[in-house]
């Protein structure tokens, strides 16, 4: 439990005791105090999730209970069936991948899956992805693209893994390749960020047609605490850097770097997967139903010009061209 | 030598007309250190250059060459501070300290005779780093590169993407992906040659997409830089564990090459790539096309 969401879970605790003392025959004025109470809850759920601070986000976004990609697969995906492997080096249990049906659209999914608790945190290495995990993706990416089947994409990862293994086997040409193969799939691709979309090891799998955000998610140019230790040289400052790195979903839909923020139920994702998964569910089919209609050079250049306009310069009258 | 320098500070000389080598430490006489491109007779230490010095070093006339693009600049998309001042004073000092514009300089030059788009990253222009400047300039020298079927050749120095520009920053490394995807499909040479340091969002983007890649002797070549690695796993990676050498040992580039061979290096590149008339410039009928031959 975060800290600003204590004050919510006393007023869950009161509802529930007094439900269960009433267990059998709740007088009219127990019910009476159990809706009362209902009501200030609400308000102040609404209240509490209306003034998060970027650090609140990111707390909400690495929650022990916020669903993962499994979690919306099993939600939303009829009958998906998981593929292994990138037939060079091994399975990164960090990514999963495979194919199934949203009402109907054939689709392959692609996720960052962290675990819960030790024993399936060190299994997924906490969604930190490794080389062959990147690798494994592309090979569903051009699966779908062979048999036209749309891509979706599911953000939710620290990071990609740093350690030595990783640089050994390649991570940043494991991630270039990725996204240089996102860049020209022939087939439409959704992203959402779900989780921590978090840095080149989110946008490894991030290039799309339309990117999009659940709520309380975050995406950064590093993590918190990365971009703490390089700006600060100190991982403490985290809070900061939330704050100065602009980067919830409401603060990039209005740079304009993400097409669609998605609303979570009251109380955030963590509280009510079914609701959480039936939103994602209805912007992805709203996505990619929009992007059924195009045909797949138009989707092409099209992706090409979206990430080809995201920038950040002015252009100032040059004067001083032949300067060396 | 200590007897040297002692009677050069005694006629006056100022000191740093010496410099010590910043791996075996040995002293060199800094116009002749400057004269070896900055390599350790000593030790064959690559030192850091300057982009004009890579210009000196690589092209075959460099007064001749012209600096593209130098009006594109930054704005500040966050308003971002830091505790070393804000991001426009940062700009600001990076300016007068490197008397560049920004941390790439991009233009056309000649290497052994064959006209090429070049872009230098400049390390000491706020590290190097690639922000919505370095994104913008390098994919219009990719697009350059496309349109004018001009062999491409950048030499990375750079600590990745800019943390004061936050995902605007990131996105710089699908932008520039993106333009490299599409000059392949051109069949023009890109050549990169990776000089010290080359990390994290310019080694994860366009700079591993190069159909040559040139390590420079010593250099640092990884994802993710020592600082982020001690914050994430709480240890710190042993700086011989990724250098050029270990890199090309693990597969990941295709040669090393010293300081002075790399021009005609890069000229015998471009000369095999793009001479034979069947594997000449491609332009496939618009740039959408491009993308999906």
């Amino acid at each position: 439990m975060l800290e600003f969401e204590r004050e919510l879970d006393e007023l869950r605790d009161r509802i529930v005791g007094l439900e269960a003392s009433g267990n059998v025959d709740l007088t009219p004025d127990a019910d009476r105090q159990i809706a009362l109470l209902r009501l200030e809850l609400d308000a102040r759920t609404a209240d509490v999730f209306s003034k998060l601070t970027p650090w609140q986000r990111v707390q909400l976004a690495r929650h022990r209970d916020r669903p993962h990609v499994l979690d919306f697969i099993d939600r939303m995906v009829d009958g998906f069936l998981e593929l292994h492997g990138d037939r060079l080096h091994g399975d990164d249990m960090a990514i999963v991948g495979g194919m199934g049906t949203i009402d109907g659209r054939r689709v392959v999914v692609v996720g960052h899956q962290k675990g819960r608790g030790t024993r399936q945190n060190v299994e997924r290495n906490f969604g930190m992805a490794h080389p062959e995990g990147y690798r494994k993706a592309v090979r569903m990416f051009e699966l779908a693209e062979r048999f036209r089947i749309p891509v979706l994409t599911l953000l939710d990862t620290p990071g990609a893994s740093p350690a030595v293994e990783d640089e050994e086997r390649g991570q940043s040409w494991a991630i270039s390749e990725s996204m240089a193969v996102m860049v020209r799939l022939k087939t439409p691709i959704v992203a959402v960020v779900i989780g921590e979309g978090g840095s080149g090891g989110a946008l490894a799998m991030g290039v799309a047609d339309r990117v999009m955000m659940l709520e309380n998610a975050i995406y950064s140019v590093a993590s918190p605490e990365a971009a703490a230790s390089i700006i600060w040289r100190d991982s403490s400052f985290a809070e900061h850097a939330a704050q100065a790195l602009g980067l919830t979903s409401d603060a990039l839909y209005e740079a304009e770097l993400i097409d669609k923020v998605i609303v979570e139920p009251a109380g955030g994702a963590h509280r009510d997967y079914d609701g959480a998964a039936s939103n994602l569910k209805a912007a992805v089919v709203d996505g990619l139903d929009e992007l059924a209609s195009i045909t797949t050079e138009r989707l092409v250049e099209a992706r090409y010009a979206k990430f080809r306009a995201m920038s950040a310069h002015v252009e100032q009258p040059q004067e001083a061209e032949n300067s060396r | 030598m200590r007897e040297l320098m002692a009677r050069r500070r005694r006629a006056g000389v100022p000191a740093d007309l010496w410099i010590k080598c910043r791996k075996c430490g040995a002293m060199h006489y800094r116009p002749e250190f400057e004269a070896g491109l900055r390599v350790c007779t000593q030790c064959e230490y690559h030192d850091r250059l300057s982009a004009g010095q890579r210009l000196d070093l690589l092209l075959d006339d460099p007064s001749s060459f012209e600096e593209m693009n130098v009006g594109v600049v930054s704005a500040d998309p966050l308003g971002f501070s830091r505790p070393s001042g804000s991001y426009p004073d940062r700009l600001e000092k990076a300016r007068a300290a490197t008397g560049r514009s920004e941390a790439v300089v991009c233009g056309v030059g000649e290497i052994q005779g064959h006209s090429v788009a070049v872009g230098i990253m400049e390390f000491g222009f706020i590290g190097g780093s690639m922000g919505g400047v370095v994104g913008e300039r390098i994919t219009r020298l990719f697009e350059l590169s496309y349109d004018d079927c001009l062999p491409l050749v950048i030499v990375t120095a750079s600590g990745g993407a800019r943390q004061d520009e936050g995902l605007f920053a990131l996105m710089q490394m699908v932008k520039t992906t993106a333009a490299a995807v599409r000059l392949r499909k051109a069949r023009v040479p890109f050549i990169v040659v990776m000089a010290d340091p080359t990390l994290a969002g310019v080694t994860a983007s366009f700079a591993s997409l190069a159909d040559v890649i040139v390590g420079e002797p010593g250099a640092t070549i990884r994802f993710a830089g020592s600082r982020v690695v001690q914050g994430t796993l709480s240890r710190r990676a042993r700086a011989e564990d990724h250098t050029s050498e270990w890199v090309l040992r693990h597969g990941m580039i295709d040669m090393v090459v010293p300081r002075r061979d790399q021009r005609r290096t890069i000229g015998r590149l471009i000369e095999l790539l793009a001479s034979g008339r069947e594997t000449a410039c491609v332009h496939p009928a618009d740039s959408a096309a491009a993308l999906s031959v």
